[in-house]
């Protein structure tokens, strides 16, 4: 049972703040750290996973800070992004020397177990430069279990992987998580969130947007109340209109433009449009007045 | 020093295309070697000559060059150094395995091609041949300490390398005067000049500061290159 601490950290690079001010904690179960590219996943990541020190802030496992520490990689397992690995030598050439590194008392059993884990039996003699992405990245994974770590940190696991792969990492994940393993991934992509992760943080422009069961995050992105503005070609008669259905609670005309108070975003997403081109209005502007909530919003758009 | 890290190193030496570089040089210097053995009708002549000008002064270098920064440099351009790096080894162990990979590849590839160099060309003085096969050792042990560091220091340590190797031990370090006091191809000469009876070999430097200078190189290279693991920063983050 391992716990990720991270503790009111900061890290920018030169003027640019790629993570600000973020305190979170990832216990046992599969975290799923979800945000827009470019949000601070990965900068987040790479700090849990030692290669980069804050530059405010702590990050700890088990109590203990990651940066230069190289005996945390006894606990760590990580699946990194880049695509490199050692491709001239074969998946389970690969694997063990892994397992050797790791100091195993019997490396080429847990190198068979481990690829056996990701089902790369039938390719494991083949050199890794004619594997496709989604086997390199099994591969990737078998070397970051080999040690049977009590953290593994996936950054964008799901990158290049076809439908039925997957699946099968996600399975993977949540037998690990079920296993009382603190698991983390990052990921752009709501929906693959929230089929795996028992807890989604979500990174939002360096900040911690939001924290909880996929539910609840849910909820926070799409039924929370919103005030949007709307300006338009006739708003007293798009107000009234909106104010007839159900996922607005209330409207205000006042300075010149439309305020609506939005409940559910999924079904007023939907609504404006077809309402305004029934009614023959033109919408020329359609915003939340929330600066938090305009990237939620962009980033809900965004994943249309 | 450590048996993986060891093997890794090498499959990544030998496993690219860059690897052929390796044997192409020594292969050049050889074939020259025996072009002029055939043809000309006293090489012993200038043999020192051109083992030092071309042998210690380029060859050397540039095997040197290739064998360290494809034994680092090129894993942390690609990334996949953050295998190795995500393990409980120390860091110490990591530059010194790879220091010591370069070095025997720059023992086969560069120093044994050098005494078969200096055997072809004058097959009556093997005590020249050998020394300049010592005198390389030495200096490739040098660069390595160099080029081992400029690896992690650098992110184009393979143009920086190339440059110095090049500039300053081809060129600046043959002749220039004041440079060649600083070149580790002089300080190799020195040794060199201790181990052959040769008139024609004469180094710039004195063989103490020479070794001195020498073993600093190496000791000073090294220990900034694990200094500079210890903290390095995987730019995988945006």
């Amino acid at each position: 049972m391992s716990v990720i601490q991270i503790a009111k950290v900061s890290r920018w690079y030169g003027n640019v703040v790629a993570v600000n001010d973020v305190t979170m904690t990832i216990g046992p179960g599969v975290t799923g750290l979800l945000g827009p590219n470019g949000a601070g996943k990965s900068t987040l990541i790479t700090m849990m996973a030692g290669f980069l020190p804050p530059s405010t802030g702590r990050v700890t496992l088990d109590g203990v800070p990651v940066w230069r520490n190289e005996s945390s990689y006894r606990h760590i397992g990580l699946v990194p992004e880049t695509e490199a690995v050692y491709d001239t030598l074969t998946g389970s050439a690969f694997v063990l020397a892994n397992a050797e590194l790791q100091g195993l008392a019997n490396p080429a059993a847990a190198t068979a177990e481990a690829i056996a884990t990701v089902a790369m039996e039938d390719a494991a003699g083949r050199r890794i430069s004619t594997y496709s992405k989604g086997m390199k990245q099994r591969i990737k994974m078998a070397a970051a279990l080999v040690h049977e770590p009590s953290v593994l940190l996936l950054d964008e696991p799901f990158n290049g992987m076809d439908p039925r792969q997957r699946l099968h990492l996600m399975d993977l994940l949540r037998k690990m998580g079920a296993d009382g393993r603190t698991v983390l991934f990052s990921s752009h992509i709501l929906e693959e969130v929230q089929q795996v992760a028992t807890h989604i943080e979500v990174v939002i422009s360096g900040r911690h947007a939001a924290s909880g069961d996929y539910r609840a995050i849910r909820t926070l992105m799409t039924d929370r109340p919103v005030l949007y503005r709307l300006r338009s070609s006739d708003d007293r008669r798009l107000a009234s209109a909106l104010i007839g259905d159900p996922c607005t609670s209330g409207a205000d005309l006042e300075g010149g433009s439309l305020q609506v108070q939005v409940v559910d975003f999924e079904r007023f997403s939907r609504l404006v449009p077809s309402m305004a081109r029934d009614l023959g209005i033109r919408l020329l502007e359609v915003a939340p007045t929330d600066e938090s909530l305009e990237s939620v919003f962009s980033y809900l758009v965004g994943r249309r | 020093m450590n048996v993986t890290i060891a093997r890794l190193t090498m499959a990544t030496l030998f496993g690219h295309r860059r690897g052929l570089l390796l044997f192409i040089l020594p292969g050049v210097l050889l074939a020259l070697c025996v072009l002029l053995a055939l043809t000309v009708d006293d090489t012993a002549d200038f043999s020192t000559a051109l083992l030092q000008m071309f042998g210690l002064a380029v060859i050397v270098p540039l095997v040197s060059l290739i064998a360290a920064t494809g034994a680092l440099a090129s894993e942390l351009d690609d990334g996949s150094i953050v295998y190795l790096l995500s393990k409980p080894i120390k860091r110490s162990t990591i530059i010194l395995t790879k220091a010591l990979v370069a070095i025997a590849v720059i023992f086969v590839l560069g120093v044994v091609p050098m005494v078969l160099a200096g055997l072809i060309l004058d097959v009556g003085d093997p005590q020249t041949a050998v020394a300049f096969g010592i005198g390389s050792l030495a200096a490739g042990i040098a660069y390595t300490g160099i080029f081992i560091a400029l690896s992690v220091i650098s992110g184009n340590a393979v143009t920086i390398g190339l440059i110095y190797a090049l500039l300053w031990e081809g060129v600046m370090g043959q002749y220039v005067d004041g440079a060649k006091a600083l070149s580790i191809q002089q300080w190799s000469l020195a040794v060199i000049q201790k181990l052959t009876d040769d008139p024609n070999v004469e180094s710039a430097v004195k063989l103490p500061i020479a070794c001195i200078l020498l073993l600093a190189v190496v000791l000073i290279g090294l220990t900034l290159a694990v200094a500079r693991l210890r903290s390095l920063i995987l730019s995988t983050a945006e």
